[in-house]
């Protein structure tokens, strides 16, 4: 077992946990917060792939790499869109929730059942 | 087992530890904390995946600036958290324990199975390196090879921005983004954001500048810039710009507008889209870099900032 395979494991209980908690805890942020760490296990894979195809002088094949790169930078920017999505849900009804009913409860009219 | 073995089994434990703990914690803010040090552990791992360009990137990137959103937010929702929200029942977690271990069971499997040899790329980059003139081959892949994703993927950080200010209400539309921030002007905030900035303007000038023949490049020196940036607005000493100037929003899409016009020169002037005329590969790129690092650092900075919640006076 290498480098390679060790990482690549753990990527996928990354992949495992970040699952779990976007569908157990209940409060928005920490979906995006366990939804970050899933994809953390995504990216750590496809490294992995880069690192098994280490050749002509290189440490890793550049292209997933690359591609890692990118996913980082846009895993944040849908992350800033949803904080911000929270962040105004928070502002209008005074709950951080995605429970219809708590939402409706808290006197908001613009979250229609 | 090897001494090399047995430090990557044991970095592997600390992060999935560290991972399982961010899952578990009670407190929103110690989760956030945890993800913070679960992201500088997996810049570890990188570095031993022998990706240190991915690795300034999640450093900078997932565990800083995904960081300093989230404790942001964590902080701002604190007064929701007084009632807090019942979980699933404990058999339904039970059931997503067991549905989320398939899942990671399934993905071990491929990772065992990968086909050997491994398909690669890394010759072809090798092989085509002279073609643009730069020793680092992520970034030629990047801005040369792949250079269709990289122009999208500045698309899509300019549409995020775009979602994150539409979320303004009505009244405030055109003003200052987020709260205004105050700290003691003799405090160690205030200190450091005035020692700070002179020295990270110089680092992550430098990683752009180094990231044509070493691990570095347009992401990860935007990303010091934008820290830099925030760190100053955070503290006080300045406030973020009212997201209505004509010059922000030059700012906001100078560089995928300067990577546009390159890649339909490179129609006229090349073979195709986004092909640079080899002559001028490189300060062609070079040019292409400085405009994205100057739209990356502005767009990262106001993403953390947030939409509009103070009306221009």
């Amino acid at each position: 077992m290498g480098v390679a395979t060790v990482f690549g494991l753990c990527g996928a209980a990354a992949v495992g946990l970040g699952l779990y908690g976007v569908i157990v805890n209940p409060q928005p942020l920490r979906k995006i917060l366990a939804f970050n760490l899933l994809g953390s296990g995504v990216f750590l894979i496809f490294g992995v792939v880069a690192r098994r195809g280490a050749a002509a002088g290189f440490g890793g094949d550049p292209v997933p790499q690359a591609l890692v790169i990118t996913g980082v930078v846009v895993a944040f920017s849908a992350s800033a869109l949803a904080v911000a999505l929270l962040l105004r849900l928070f502002q209008e009804t005074g709950r951080a929730t995605l429970h219809a009913d708590a939402a409706t409860s808290a006197g908001a009219n613009e979250a229609d059942p | 087992m090897t001494m090399a073995m047995a430090l990557d089994s044991g970095l592997a434990v600390v992060v999935l530890a560290v991972a399982g703990w961010t899952i578990a914690a009670r407190g929103t803010f110690a989760a956030v904390v945890g993800f913070v040090s679960y992201g500088l552990l997996l810049t570890l791992v990188w570095v031993r995946l022998e990706a240190v360009d991915v690795a300034l990137t999640e450093a900078a990137i997932g565990s800083g600036l995904t960081g300093a959103l989230l404790i942001g937010a964590a902080a701002r929702l604190r007064a929701g958290e007084a009632s807090p929200v019942e979980g699933p029942g404990v058999v339904l977690r039970l059931e997503i324990a067991v549905l989320s271990a398939t899942v990671a069971v399934a993905l071990a499997i491929a990772v065992l199975l990968l086909p050997d040899p491994a398909p690669t790329l890394a010759p072809a980059a090798a092989e085509n390196a002279t073609a643009t003139g730069l020793g680092n081959p992520v970034t030629n892949v990047l801005i040369a090879f792949r250079a269709m994703d990289t122009l999208l993927e500045k698309v899509v950080l300019a549409l995020a921005l775009v979602g994150v200010w539409s979320l303004a209400p009505d009244r405030v539309w055109g003003g200052y983004p987020g709260p205004r921030h105050r700290s003691d002007p003799h405090g160690v905030l205030a200190f450091f954001a005035r020692l700070l900035p002179p020295l990270g303007i110089v680092v992550g000038i430098y990683i752009l500048w180094a990231g044509a023949d070493h691990p570095g490049g347009a992401f990860q020196g935007g990303t010091i810039l934008a820290a830099m940036w925030l760190l100053v607005m955070m503290a006080g000493l300045t406030d973020a710009p009212p997201v209505s100037r004509r010059w922000l929003r030059l700012v906001l899409i100078v560089g995928p507008v300067v990577f546009l016009v390159v890649g339909l020169g490179g129609l006229w002037l090349g073979d195709a889209f986004l092909a640079y005329p080899a002559a001028h590969a490189k300060p062609l790129i070079l040019t292409i870099e400085f405009a994205m690092t100057l739209t990356i650092a502005a767009t990262l900075g106001l993403l953390l900032a947030g939409p509009p919640e103070r009306k221009l006076s």
